[in-house]
């Protein structure tokens, strides 16, 4: 692993700083002001009650499930990208969020929803949503249009049935539902933070072991079966384990969006290294999300969800890089 | 030419059974002896106001708001080249729906009369945005669409969501709205809308033999005297005007637009002067079938019709991404 290339590297520790930077912020900024100071006695706990309150019960768990969230789905994103070797292979555009959306409703309605339940109705959506659509598309449709084309009518359909199901709940129902479908990090302790630590210290590490041969494996599968490396392994290990991420992800914070998309794109640009970039991308979905949600809570005067911030701008992104390409295209 | 009698015929046909039984069948039972008398007036109270006052103004609905759709569908399919042009995959319905939210949540618009305005405006402005984002020189690419589309959903929907999570009442009027029905909207909304549908018809009508002109490519459309970029803008004004008119007065009915045309096309060529008719009889036969599949399945309850139609269209669309390499059209 001493391959690391040095502008990787200085894009990828820039992030970090950045990230560091914009946490500190995060948690000194809010109605209750808190100096720098007392958030690092805080951390360490050694603090006034009511900064150790906002900072260790209020600030802290949001910070990092938003950390560790948008951590997984940059490094889940980057997998799916590079295994498909399509740079719209992300969860948002195979419907995977929309089908894990419906799975949280359906627990929330059915049973009246602890936070478990909603999780697991999450987790089991997506992953049948994702199995669909693998099914749908078969092996060697992975690389083309005909994954995102398959994921849109996936999603339309998934999309009706969230709207009948909202309408045939209780309006309170409704509205805890639509609250958790947009993607939200408030009121999140640190329960939803060990769980999403835990499955990022399992999932990520197992994800970097296979990450030298998906380099390869972009290379195409019979040149990376010359080189020795296992194609059907290399597919199907990290392809699970960031299925899992993103519904530890979406379990935990609900199923934000764009944020699997855009990170690996943005790592992608800065690092300029090809291969899937799956620590850069990484970073740079924690960083995103962070500064999403620093928005979402700061930017009006009324309190946003994390989600609706990105999937504005994500909405936006997506259109410019349409644009963009069409504008290249005809150069 | 015989394919294309046979074709008419059989959608004559068919239009016809689809209306009789829209006005027939329904969620609750009436015998159809009681229903004909119900029609003219006599017969029991209850069956005179549901065959008169619901099934009717429905099927009415249903008529227009479905041939308007599936005139939509051919014309974006044509002006886009694109065999998977549909309204709904455009980003109509979360335009017309932000425009919804915005009259219930800013303006404190209450009732359906009221936001069709507001519905007509976001359609428009979501058609124009994806179609913007996604157009290139001589067409746009299926994915580009299908893409730029998702873009202005996802963006729409963000803004939607914002607002009714901060505003109960408008929360419970749009999960309502947004899956789309042809039952209890009111009929004064139709009257209101008559123009638009009037006009968007009548000009896509028109426009058939340009846009013949123009599946030849731009410079031949040209040389045989097409105005190519008049064709485009006035197609697309049909579009708009079509899809925001039957948007707002039923809600978001996605895929009809879709499917209509590939099964138009069967019988008729891509010829457009058959072509956009055919389409414009076949798509309310599609929409009432499946708005009384609708009522029936889900028995004493209904299924409103954009939920049937969102599932049958969606499964025909993977159907038709899996079945060919989709190309431009």
């Amino acid at each position: 692993m001493n391959a690391v290339p040095p502008r990787a590297f200085v894009v990828t520790t820039a992030m970090a700083v950045a990230l560091l930077v914009m946490a500190a912020f995060t948690l000194t900024t809010g109605d209750f002001p808190v100096p720098l100071a007392d958030v690092i006695t805080a951390i360490v706990g050694d603090a006034p009650p009511a900064a150790e309150f906002v900072v260790g019960t209020l600030r802290l768990p949001r910070l990092l499930v938003a950390v560790l969230a948008g951590a997984g789905l940059g490094a889940a994103g980057a997998v799916m990208q590079s295994l498909s070797r399509n740079p719209l292979g992300s969860p948002d555009m195979i419907g995977f969020t929309t089908g894990a959306a419906t799975g949280g409703i359906a627990a929330i309605l059915l049973t009246a929803g602890g936070t478990l339940g909603t999780s697991l109705g999450a987790a089991a959506g997506g992953l049948c949503t994702a199995l669909l659509i693998l099914l749908l598309v078969g092996r060697r449709g992975l690389g083309g249009y005909r994954l995102v084309l398959v994921g849109v009518g996936i999603s339309t359909v998934l999309m009706a049935v969230n709207g009948y199901l909202l309408t045939r709940a209780a309006l309170g129902d409704a509205q805890r539902a639509v609250a958790w479908q947009v993607g939200n990090l408030s009121g999140r302790d640190w329960t939803h933070v060990t769980t999403v630590a835990v499955t990022l210290a399992v999932l990520l590490p197992l994800i970097m072991l296979f990450h030298r041969r998906m380099s390869m494996l972009e290379l195409g599968d019979d040149t990376a079966t010359a080189l020795g490396v296992g194609v059907l392994a290399t597919r199907i290990v990290p392809i699970l384990a960031s299925i899992g991420l993103i519904a530890a992800g979406i379990a935990m914070a609900g199923p934000i969006p764009f944020v699997a998309l855009a990170a690996p794109h943005l790592a992608r640009r800065l690092t300029r290294h090809p291969g899937p970039n799956v620590l850069p991308a990484a970073v740079t979905g924690a960083l995103l999300t962070v500064v999403s949600d620093f928005a979402a809570q700061h930017a009006l005067s009324v309190q946003l969800p994390v989600g609706i911030v990105t999937s504005v701008f994500g909405g936006v992104y997506l259109v410019s890089l349409l644009i963009v390409q069409r504008r290249s295209r005809r150069a | 030419m015989t394919r294309r009698l046979t074709g008419l015929l059989l959608i004559g046909v068919l239009l016809l059974v689809t209306v009789l039984l829209s006005i027939a069948v329904g969620s609750r039972t009436i015998p159809f002896g009681d229903v004909v008398s119900a029609l003219g007036g006599t017969g029991s109270p209850d069956d005179v106001v549901t065959v008169r006052e619901m099934r009717i103004p429905r099927t009415v609905l249903g008529l227009i708001a479905g041939a308007a759709l599936g005139l939509a569908g051919a014309l974006m399919q044509t002006l886009t080249r694109n065999p998977l042009a549909d309204p709904g995959i455009f980003g109509v319905n979360h335009g017309a729906a932000a425009g919804v939210v915005l009259a219930i949540t800013v303006f404190g618009v209450t009732s359906p009369a009221g936001y069709v305005w507001f519905a007509f405006a976001g359609a428009v402005l979501a058609t124009l945005i994806a179609y913007g984002a996604s157009a290139g020189r001589g067409g746009t690419n299926p994915a580009r669409l299908a893409l730029a589309g998702i873009a202005v959903q996802f963006a729409l929907a963000g803004v939607n969501q914002a607002l009714q999570l901060a505003d109960r009442g408008a929360l419970d009027q749009m999960r309502y709205w947004i899956v789309g029905s042809i039952a209890n909207r009111e009929t004064e909304t139709l009257w209101r809308l008559a123009p638009f549908f009037a006009a968007g018809i009548l000009l896509s009508l028109v426009l058939a033999r340009n846009l013949n002109a123009l599946a030849l490519g731009d410079d031949t459309a040209r040389a045989l005297g097409a105005g190519v970029g008049a064709t485009r803008v006035l197609a697309l004004a049909a579009v708009t005007l079509l899809c925001g008119a039957a948007t707002a007065a039923c809600g978001p009915l996605a895929f009809i637009g879709l499917m209509v045309p590939h099964i138009v096309r069967a019988f008729t060529g891509p010829d457009q002067r058959w072509v956009l008719p055919f389409s414009m009889l076949l798509a309310p036969v599609v929409l009432l079938g499946a708005d009384v599949i609708g009522r029936v399945v889900a028995r004493p309850a209904e299924l409103q019709v954009g939920i049937v139609m969102d599932v049958i269209g969606g499964i025909v669309f993977i159907a038709i991404v899996r079945a060919r390499r989709v190309v431009h059209l």
